[in-house]
């Protein structure tokens, strides 16, 4: 390793005055050293050694254990989650935010408003990871009604079709069965001349539309079906399959007529629920409502249950840092000399080509900087996900220095396997260590 | 610029024609960034008009219902939260915290920096490497045995407590941004001072400290971010010192019952780091280039 000119200590003009002189020196660096010294020995290099050591011992410190921590670290299973979650991290995150952070600062280039955006996006470095989580905890409300990523989804869904208005309803007796796809028909074709009738139940108040009025039972129609289609339910309960007082029609309801499979007519009902298919052939018609008015209002995706939790968490995590990638890459593409990139677009290359051919290798230092630091921030990554994460899916959502925390200080109070996870996580940190070590001596 | 560059390449084109084209090309590109920009900043508005929600509308409502109803927002959630002792002392702590978290790092650092980077001593290469080792060293390497020493040394629970153990884990990076800003200040300067018979002290305070101005400002922006938004120490090391971090997680377990205090306390709690942010913008980007890139 050869000395560079910048790191050797200044020659001193005038001779020192041999040994005295040199330990007034070295006493000189030593007071300048020793505050921190204490602290990095104390807080730092001593209970690394004690951390180790506190590795091989029982829960309660008194008894060696030889590996049995570390044994049940590869062994139980929320811990074995906790490094199979810890991996997905490592295997998605660091890419993710560095191909995140390359798009936009190659976008943003040459956008002149690009402050801007680019203010918009690093904001999020500036608060705590814990608050970010909060905050995204916000975002993943499962009722649609508060949350804003279920809201966003249900719009998008309610664009394509509509919730049924009777969600929840139920036929009111035997007489109507539901069809496969969903709907409700009679059970018995009818012929034209006779009424049809179809109660429903299990609707709630606030389900029935608020224009309803008294349900009527229409007058047989000559030559056509006429029906009914109303809340077959009234205080007190009332018989089964009878309009009765104080029953109400359901207005807006389809109601379909099929012949043969084939459907022929459709109809809405009016306020009092009746409704008409005037003028049919002889035969027998199925009188049915649709599956479209029983369909189900979009209840939200459970972002916060088990199965959703870690994209959850890594999207959040990604809105963080995305920023930082961002820029320091943008620096590094600033420093990339600007003939370069012109001398490879006037030989015809085109930008994409300029990008893959000359942009990227050019950038490759900046890219493994950012790809290692994130790195190591994904092997340490905590308050995120004891932020978005419930207590009840926190198995779920596990990473090693979650898992280290809740087993030493989340009421476990097991320091033995708590040591040992904390040791885990340096061992995987120590080959990143040993390329910063390596950076810097090439840099001495 | 490249474009305008290879338009003169071009010779006599139609400038105008030239950019409507370079604008239909590049509309996509504005398209996409604005709609990424503004999808970036919906988490944090969501959080502020949540904590404007009157507690009844919290339990119905998604913040959106203030776009059209603004009467609907209110400050009654802040107020409820400034009348809150549990808040506003964790506030104040928080506050202790950052500033003695901030401010001892960099004057340690700095004359750790100083030494590595101008001052002769056996072994300063191999110290300084173990310094840089001590740079990745993952927080949790430390929180038990600091954990059972903070009882025994009576600092357990303590704001002084978790101010020395962020002025701990600060120094590696204050003493490697510091050093290698340090060496960078020109040796003439330095031999100057020493022929004119300055101490090393005096060097010190009157000239590497103003010039190392720029790198303590991003220093400090950094450890003072770090300390404000901690919440893993705090937790591990106290019990009834709570910052504000630990203050609003106490209250997580009950999510939606407990809205109404933790989105007001958590946008309070954003408040401070943004404002820093905004402000040093500059120094707090230069330092991350710093800290990533050398």
């Amino acid at each position: 390793m050869s000395q560079s000119t910048t790191a050797e200590p200044p020659a001193h003009p005038a001779p020192q005055a041999g040994e005295a002189g040199r330990w007034r020196k070295h006493a000189l660096a030593a007071g300048f050293l020793a505050p921190a010294a204490f602290f990095l020995g104390i807080w730092i290099v001593y209970p690394t050694v004690r951390t180790i050591i506190r590795s091989f011992f029982s829960k309660n410190g008194d008894e060696f254990v030889w590996f049995d921590n570390y044994k049940e670290l590869f062994t139980e299973d929320v811990l074995v989650t906790a490094i199979k979650n810890n991996a997905i991290w490592v295997a998605v995150v660091p890419a993710l935010v560095t191909a995140l952070g390359l798009i936009f600062a190659v976008l943003t280039e040459r956008v002149r408003w690009s402050v801007a955006f680019k203010t918009a996006v690093f904001m999020p470095m500036a608060v705590s990871a814990f608050a970010a989580g909060v905050t995204w905890r916000i975002m993943y409300v499962k009722d649609p009604d508060q949350g804003a990523i279920n809201a966003g989804i249900q719009a998008a869904k309610e664009t394509v079709s509509q919730p049924g208005v009777l969600s929840e309803a139920a036929p009111s007796s035997p007489s109507i069965v539901q069809t496969s796809g969903g709907g409700m028909e009679l059970q018995r074709p009818l012929q034209p001349g006779q009424v049809a009738t179809l109660g429903l139940t299990r609707i709630s108040t606030d389900e029935v539309p608020s224009d309803a009025e008294q349900a009527v039972r229409p007058e047989p129609l000559q030559g056509g079906i006429a029906g009914v289609v109303w809340r077959d339910f009234k205080p007190g309960g009332g018989t089964a399959g009878q309009v009765e007082q104080e029953e109400l029609g359901l207005p807006g309801v389809t109601v379909e007529l099929t012949k043969d499979g084939n459907k022929v007519a459709s109809a809405k009902t009016e306020a009092n629920g009746t409704f008409e298919f005037p003028d049919l052939d002889p035969g027998s018609y199925q009188v049915g409502i649709g599956a479209a008015t029983f369909a189900k209002p979009f209840a939200g995706v459970s972002w916060l249950g088990e199965k959703l939790i870690m994209p959850a968490v890594i999207i959040a995590y990604l809105w963080i840092w995305a920023g930082f990638a961002m820029v320091v890459i943008a620096a590094g593409l600033a420093a990339i000399p600007r003939d370069v990139l012109e001398a490879a677009r006037t030989d015809g290359g085109s930008e994409w080509q300029v990008f893959r051919r000359v942009t990227v290798p050019l950038l490759a230092p900046v890219l493994t900087v950012v790809f290692i630091t994130m790195l190591i921030n994904v092997l340490k990554v905590f308050d995120i996900v004891i932020a978005v994460a419930p207590p009840s899916v926190q198995d779920d959502a596990n990473v090693l220095a979650l898992a280290m925390w809740r087993t030493s200080f989340g009421g476990e109070s097991d320091f033995g396997v708590g040591s040992a996870i904390a040791v885990f996580i340096f061992v995987l940190v120590i080959p990143i260590l040993a390329l910063n070590i390596r950076r810097f001596r090439r840099e001495v | 610029m490249a474009e305008v560059a290879l338009e003169r390449v071009g010779a006599r084109e139609d400038t105008v024609a030239a950019r409507i084209t370079r604008f239909v090309s590049t509309t996509p590109v504005h398209f996409f960034l604005v709609l990424v920009g503004l999808l970036w900043l919906v988490p944090t508005l969501g959080l502020l008009l949540t904590s404007l929600l009157a507690p009844s509308d919290l339990l119905t409502k998604g913040w959106w219902q203030i776009f059209s109803t603004p009467s609907r927002a209110t400050f009654d959630n802040y107020q409820a939260i400034f009348d809150n002792e549990t808040i506003t002392s964790s506030l104040w702590t928080t506050a202790q915290i950052a500033v003695g978290g901030t401010v001892l790092p960099i004057i340690i650092g700095a004359f750790a920096g100083y030494a590595f980077a101008w001052l002769e001593f056996p072994g300063r290469d191999w110290l300084f490497i173990l310094v840089i080792a001590l740079l990745v060293v993952p927080l949790q390497m430390a929180l038990i045995p600091m954990f059972s020493l903070y009882d025994k040394a009576g600092i357990f629970d303590t704001v002084i407590g978790l101010i020395l153990f962020h002025t701990a884990f600060g120094l590696p990076f204050a003493v490697f941004l510091l050093r290698n800003f340090f060496i960078g200040i020109p040796k003439d300067l330095m031999e100057a001072a020493r022929i004119d018979g300055a101490s090393e002290l005096r060097i010190f305070l009157r000239l590497i400290l103003p010039l190392g101005l720029p790198a303590i400002a991003s220093l400090g922006i950094f450890q003072f971010l770090w300390t404000w938004n901690d919440l893993l120490v705090a937790l591990t090391l106290a019990r009834d010192t709570q910052p504000i971090t630990v203050a609003i997680f106490s209250q997580l377990r009950a999510f939606s019952a407990n809205i109404e205090l933790i989105a007001p306390a958590t946008f309070v709690s954003l408040v401070i780091p943004l404002a820093v942010f905004f402000a040093f913008q500059r120094y707090f980007v230069e330092g991350l280039l710093a800290g990533s890139v050398k």
